[in-house]
């Protein structure tokens, strides 16, 4: 052994390590790669060596190698062997080296799991924080599975360090593992109010992550976030934060109305540019998904619109190219707030960064007008002429027509100069979007009538000219304009003026060198063409010309007839055919030309790209279904090809223009009209037929003619768009010159002295006319199409997996709690067979059972399973029993919950998450808007839904819930008693919880009881008796009022009263008004404007037998000394025949108690705590306390709002705070009857306080 | 998220690489290469932010870059990233090495490209951001540095106790 040791350090001393691998690559320059293999064969050598050392150090050249991308992937043994060392050193390496090479299909992968969990429980956090670290690299479903439940362990980790990595990683264990995402959310969920901030941030950051592809399941956070966004300082976490509700405003408008406010304060307050950044886009998000319903926001977007102006003028282009993205976004629903920044944005598009030249381009969509169109794609004409790079000037391209097309061509007046815009960007060399341009020139061609004349003389010098687009044509994709070119030409080839000379262009060998898609286009239009031109010849009496046509087809032709392509072979074989058999009959003089043109007869209408996808399937067919027999499975895979292409045969071999007599074709064609006049969806044009279009006397006022004639039509010529701009200004002035006159005249007429008419100053958009009358037709539709929108999600997603309700989890009765089979899987270490036995007494339990454990195993997992299933089930039994008592006394004659269903509730519920349903917590919070001083209130769910803040003074309570108690009578008796009823379950919740855990302490302590039991011992001990906060206020024969105090964890000056208002006799009690006579250092909150004496309306009617809960807050400056306030409590009796007015005089007791707040505490920072020496000491004795010991703390916390900090034996450490920030530790001891109390405090009057109320506590029972 | 993060220097040579999805070693390269590509011809002064190459991202994501000296820091990010927050992270990495090599420069990162991976671990997690405070990363680069030192002693002396004199 010792011998191997030496013989391994000596020979490291010869091995490279990766400083000598980099400086000898860097000496072998010239021959690197064969320096390299001989590196990797002395690694290979190191490799097989045992020593660890050595294959440290070879895996970690490795890692290095791996980077200059060679595949190392050979040695992913060792690097598992590395992994595995006990020397963080070189584990460090090994889990580097994995992180960089390992993936889903490396197979060594699954020989890492017992390692990597025996890393996961290291005692030492750096072997368990880099663990973590290689495992958020290469996670696979696999270890996801196995590992989900030891890394959830994790997050409740004492140290933050590896808290908040297990949180982070938690995001990709749910996209391996999704099933583990219900079970860890609640988790998760506490683990945003961690007390350390990196841990809170990562929480953020993985909720934000999860939020951003599935926001719905995510909106009952909202309240939380919301919560978190007021309160926090960490621009990262704020930056997250407000991200995210950008994600969900879209759902939720009322979110965003209560998100303006405290935006806009962060906009005008922080220094921070990212955070104002995102403020502001999450702004321009509210407004977006506002628009609809609010119109009064402008102030908002001004202020949006003005700072992202400041951001776009910033010198720093960051800041500049943010700013534009951000004016994107408010374009869309608020264009006429960014148009008035036109000038700012032209001037950026003249930047010398082409990003920001690129943001500028999207902006630029939004700004044209039918005024400014021609203007500013004359710009972006000049800017494609000095573009450099390809993909800016395709940009420029694509932006060009997108800004031209918008809105079915909304802002083009003059289609004459968009064509030469078009005919322009032909120019271009070596655009990929020659198709882009092509399918313009054919949409503009196809619905623009009154162009087509223009157009089709454009196309034909296009043609003309093709040899010049040739040059390098099959390469750059703009020949697929010649596509467009030919097929324009010869569809509306009535309208050339030299059909001849284009048919000769279209005819050239050289066309033959063109893709095949477009030859076919060729050969087919030149037969179009062709037609044309006979019926043009045969009119003259000279038969010779109509004959030299056909010959130059015969001539020409036969080169299509060679093409390889088969669509081109096919259509110039038949034409040639048909032209063949025409020259016969010309020879014999017959008059040909009318039906040859009759072959092409007919108008094509636009379709819409989606028309066909939205043909409705008729009732009955169904598309999924077997036309035959299915084919039988054992056909042999190599007839099938076969078949296939039998099958596809006939299709191409259809002929379409060729060998159909006459008859056949009049026949069709009749029919075809026939079906067009009875089909009320096609659309006719109003002229149908082309011959008629020809005269038809629309067109001819178009000025199309002169202006063809006077400009040059040379392709590459000069831009003649300029001559448009020139022509159309010219003709607006005309035009306004014209108005004016008329303007006058009718004043002249009119001459009654109307004071001054508005001067026609700077035109307005609707006294621009557009050159033509134009006519866009629309595209066509199938009948019944349903306007949809096809969002094609990726079924890849790995998102789509995690939209998971999440609601459920936390809520309360029946929906869809925490199955059996999602529980997370958990090593075991042995499963003892049960005895026949208990397995019949278990039945009735097993219901329940697997999901209390799942709750238990996550914190004593290891526990052994038997005795815990005993106790639990003996416990339960118990339960039940009690629960079913209570449940009768509680909800008296109206528990129409199952008790079944409510004791099912109150084992799911175990989390120590609250427990409400919060969607229609959400839509409560979301309604009532309270201040945010108030949210604290409203986030804790439990209490927003048990009763609305004063100030809100809103009745309607939200019922959202569908199963609502059917027996009330009025309205108002529904929503209560519905509240009530919830209010009740969740009392016997929290006795419940109570029972369960004794640690856990009351429904206000989100995240503390999971702390304390963490850190404590959790036993199953008997069960507690039913303990309750709230305390009797007064009472008389109409009405019982019970409250209870809590801290306000917000705001260090505000406590809560939380009163519940019973109705005790049979009349019906409203009118309430609640009173009380405020102290120097004590006040009732009042809402704005009303007295310092007002009484405060409670929200809601008491019918008889109801009760109901109400909250007020109270302000409190010194919250040292306890207190008493008086008050009184006044309420209008009404009964059948009468009605009386009544009061109720009460003292309002405030305990130190409390002014506490449960807060978690870990041991290591408590024990720093009590080092500090900040602390002041006093003790306490109890004599003769005759509980359990999990009984008195669990009584101490719950009566007092500490958490348990660490529990040995019979003694504990508890922890709790003040709303003003005491720190108040307690040291509880017991022997016998005697419980010991140490205690220590930052203020000592606070903590005397505290200690004799405890006191009081245990001497009442 | 991040997708990616890459230091590479003036002529494309990779310095780091860390990629937070699976690729294989010639696409790496090749993203690296067209990164390289995109980066090194924009002049200074103008902004950070680059719509995407074709291998790495699409549309959702962005390449954020800072340039200093002779090293390019990119990161590929995707839209759930604040752009301005990305490029401060860019800067508290360059500070972090600059404290832990102690005026750092381009050697030192040919050199000890684990260290920067250990200490881009400490920032960066999964492609998700686990610290920003510098000091916190320092302090547990620095505690993972000495445990290491305090191995590498006991191996010593293990070794020389028993090497033959």
């Amino acid at each position: 052994m010792a011998l191997k040791i030496v013989k391994g350090s000596i020979d490291r001393m010869f091995d490279k390590n990766l400083q000598d691998l980099v400086r000898g690559i860097r000496n072998h320059k010239e021959d690197e790669a064969k320096y390299i293999s001989t590196c990797i064969d002395e690694i290979k050598q190191e490799l097989k060596q045992d020593n660890i050392a050595v294959k440290a150090n070879a895996v970690c050249k490795l890692t290095y190698l791996q980077m200059l991308g060679y595949d190392v992937s050979w040695a992913a043994f060792n690097i598992v062997e590395v992994m595995s060392s006990s020397k963080f050193t070189y584990k460090r390496i090994g889990y580097l080296a994995a992180s960089q090479c390992f993936h889903e299909s490396t197979d060594v992968i699954m020989l890492t799991t017992n390692q990597i969990r025996k890393d996961l429980s290291s005692p030492n956090q750096y072997d368990t924080g880099v663990a973590l670290t290689g495992l958020s690299c290469f996670v696979t479903p696999d270890l996801a599975r196995d590992l989900a439940n030891d890394i959830m362990t994790l997050m409740s980790h004492t140290k933050p360090y590896i808290r908040k990595k297990a949180v982070l990683i938690m995001y990709k264990v749910f996209l391996k593992y999704p099933e583990s995402l219900r079970p860890a959310f609640p988790r998760l969920k506490e683990k945003l109010e961690d007390p350390d901030p990196g841990v809170q941030s990562a929480a953020v950051n993985v909720i934000c992550e999860l939020a951003r592809r599935n926001p719905k399941n995510y909106l009952s956070l909202a309240p939380l976030f919301f919560k978190l966004m007021t309160s926090s300082t960490n621009n990262w976490v704020l930056i997250k934060i407000i991200k995210l509700f950008g994600a969900l405003t879209p759902l939720e408008p009322r979110l965003g109305k209560k998100l303006i406010e405290p935006l806009t304060n962060l906009i005008h307050s922080t220094s921070a540019m990212s955070l104002l950044y995102e403020c502001v886009n999450t702004v321009i998000a509210v407004l977006i998904s506002l628009s609809s319903g609010m119109p009064n926001h402008s102030a908002s977007i001004q202020l949006c619109v003005q700072k992202l102006r400041i951001l776009i003028e910033d010198s720093d282009q960051n800041l500049k190219y943010l700013g534009l993205l951000a004016m994107s976004k408010i374009l869309k629903t608020h264009p006429k707030s960014v148009q008035s920044h036109k000038d700012l944005i032209l001037q950026c598009l003249d930047d010398k960064d082409e990003s920001i030249r690129l943001r500028a381009l999207d902006l630029l969509y939004g700004m044209v007008s039918k005024k400014n169109l021609m203007e500013i794609v004359k710009k972006l004409m000049l800017h494609v002429d000095k573009a450099e790079g390809t993909t800016y000037r395709d940009e420029l391209l694509t932006k060009i027509i997108d800004i031209c097309s918008q809105s079915n061509y909304q802002y083009i007046t003059n289609f004459e100069w968009y064509i030469s815009i078009l005919v322009e960007l032909t120019r271009l060399e070596g655009t990929r979007h020659g198709h882009l341009i092509a399918s313009q020139m054919l949409d503009v061609a196809i619905r623009v009538k009154a162009i087509r004349a223009f157009a089709v003389a454009q196309m034909a010098t296009l043609l003309d000219n093709a040899h010049l687009l040739t040059g390098n044509m099959q390469r750059n994709g703009i020949c697929e304009v010649l596509y467009a070119a030919a097929w324009i030409c010869g569809e509306f080839s009535e309208h050339l003026e030299n059909p001849m000379q284009t048919l000769e262009a279209m005819l050239r060998p050289k066309v033959a060198t063109l893709p095949g898609h477009i030859q076919a286009v060729y050969v087919q239009n030149a037969a179009k063409l062709f037609a044309t031109v006979l019926k043009s010849q045969e009119g003259n009496t000279d038969s010779t010309a109509a004959q030299e046509t056909s010959q130059l087809m015969i001539d020409r032709l036969p080169l299509f007839v060679q093409s390889a392509n088969l669509e081109v072979q096919e259509r110039a074989s038949c034409i040639l055919q048909l032209v063949k058999y025409i020259q016969k009959l010309q020879q014999k003089d017959v008059e040909i030309a009318e039906e040859v043109n009759a072959l092409f007869a007919g108008e094509l209408n636009p379709v819409a790209p989606k028309a066909q996808k939205k043909v409705p399937v008729p009732e009955g067919l169904d598309l999924d279904a077997w036309i035959n027999e299915p084919p039988s499975e054992s056909e042999s895979e190599d007839e099938q090809p076969k078949a296939i292409f039998a099958k596809e045969e006939p299709k191409h071999s259809r002929p379409r223009h060729t060998e159909v007599d006459e008859k056949e074709l009049a026949r069709r064609r009749e029919a075809r009209k026939q079906e067009q006049a009875n089909n009320p969806f096609y659309i006719k044009a109003s002229p149908s037929s082309q011959k008629v279009y020809q005269d038809t006397p629309g067109v001819e006022h178009i000025p199309v003619v002169q202006i063809d004639l006077s400009v040059p039509l040379k392709v590459p010529g000069l831009p003649m768009s300029d001559q448009y701009v020139k022509l159309e200004e010219e003709r607006r002035q005309k035009e306004r010159a014209e108005k004016k006159k008329k303007e006058k005249k009718k004043r002249k007429e009119k001459r009654s002295g109307r004071g001054k008419k508005h001067d026609s100053g700077p035109e307005s958009e609707e006294d621009i006319t557009p050159a033509h009358q134009v006519d866009i037709v629309t595209e066509e539709m199938p009948e019944n199409a349903l306007p949809s929108d096809d969002d094609d999600k990726d079924p890849n997603d790995p998102h789509k997996a995690l939209d998971i309700d999440l609601d459920n989890l936390v809520e309360a009765a029946g929906r869809r709690p925490l199955a059996d089979s999602e529980k997370l899987p958990v090593r075991s270490h042995r499963e003892t067979p049960k005895s026949p036995a208990e397995d019949g007494d278990t039945e009735n339990a097993a219901l329940q059972e697997p999901k209390k454990k799942s709750t238990k195993e996550k914190r004593e997992k290891k526990k052994d399973k038997d005795r815990d299933r005993k106790k639990s089930k003996e416990e339960k039994k118990k339960k039940k029993h009690k629960h079913e008592e209570k449940e009768e006394d509680l909800l008296g004659g109206q528990a129409d919950a199952p008790v079944v269903q409510s004791e099912e509730t109150s084992e799911v519920v175990a989390p120590p998450t609250s427990t409400n349903p919060e969607v229609s917590d959400l839509d409560f919070w979301l309604s009532n808007a309270p201040v945010p001083s108030n949210t604290q209130e409203a986030t804790t769910v439990a209490e927003a839904e048990a009763a609305p803040p004063p100030e809100a003074a809103s009745g309607t309570a939200p019922d959202s819930e569908p199963d609502q108690p059917q027996d009330a009578d009025t309205e108002e008796a529904k929503s209560s008693k519905h509240k009530k009823k919830k209010q009740k379950k969740e009392k016997e919740e929290k006795e419940k919880k109570k029972k369960k855990k004794h640690h856990h302490h009351h429904h206000h302590s989100d995240g503390g009881g999971e702390e304390s039991v963490q850190n404590g011992t959790v036993e199953e001990e008997e069960p507690l008796p039913p303990m309750s906060n709230y305390c009797l206020l007064a009472e008389n024969s109409y009405i019982k009022m019970v409250y209870d105090i809590q801290g306000n964890l917000q705001d260090g000056s505000q406590v809560v009263v939380s009163v519940i208002f019973e109705n005790k006799g049979d009349s019906f009690l409203k009118s309430m008004e609640f009173n009380v006579l405020d102290s120097l250092n004590s006040k009732l909150q009042r809402p704005d404007g009303s007295g310092p004496h007002d009484g405060l309306t409670v929200p809601f009617q008491l019918p008889p037998g109801v009760s109901n809960e109400a909250r007020f807050v109270f302000t409190v400056q010194s919250i040292i000394m306890p207190q008493k306030l008086k008050g009184t409590l006044t309420f209008i009796v009404k009964n059948e025949d009468s009605s009386t007015h009544e009061k109720l005089d009460f003292k309002l007791h405030f305990t130190c108690t409390s002014y506490l707040i449960t807060t978690p505490c870990y041991s290591d920072a408590f024990a720093k705590l009590l080092e500090s020496g900040d602390l002041k000491g006093s003790s306490v004795r109890l004599e003769g306390v005759n509980m359990p010991f999990h009984h008195l703390l669990a009584r101490i916390c719950f009566h007092h709002h500490f958490s348990v900090v660490e529990r040995i034996d019979s003694c504990a450490s508890m922890y709790s705070r003040s709303i003003q920030g005491h720190h108040v530790c307690l040291l509880v001891k017991t022997s016998g009857q005697t419980v010991s109390i140490d205690a220590k405090c930052d203020e000592p009057t606070l903590l005397g306080n505290v200690l004799d109320e405890i006191k009081q506590t245990f001497s009442q029972c | 998220m991040i997708k990616a993060i890459l230091i590479f220097n003036n002529h494309g040579k990779p310095r780091l690489s860390k990629f937070y999805e699976h690729y294989t070693e010639d696409t790496e390269q090749q993203i690296i290469r067209e990164t390289f590509h995109l980066v090194s011809k924009r002049d200074e002064n103008v902004c950070n932010f680059l719509e995407g190459g074709m291998l790495i991202g699409g549309s959702d994501y962005k390449l954020i870059y800072r340039h200093y000296a002779t090293l390019y820091f990119v990161f590929c990010v995707d839209s759930s990233e604040s752009e301005l927050g990305i490029l401060d992270l860019i800067q508290v990495f360059v500070e972090t090495l600059d404290k832990c090599f102690e005026n750092v420069c381009e050697l030192d990162l040919i050199f000890h490209v684990d260290k920067v991976h250990n200490i881009l671990a400490e920032m960066v997690m999964g492609g998700m951001v686990l610290e920003t405070n510098m000091n916190e990363i320092i302090t547990q680069v620095d505690a993972q540095n000495k445990m290491e030192k305090s191995e590498v002693n006991q191996d010593l002396t293990y070794s020389l106790f028993y090497l033959p004199v």
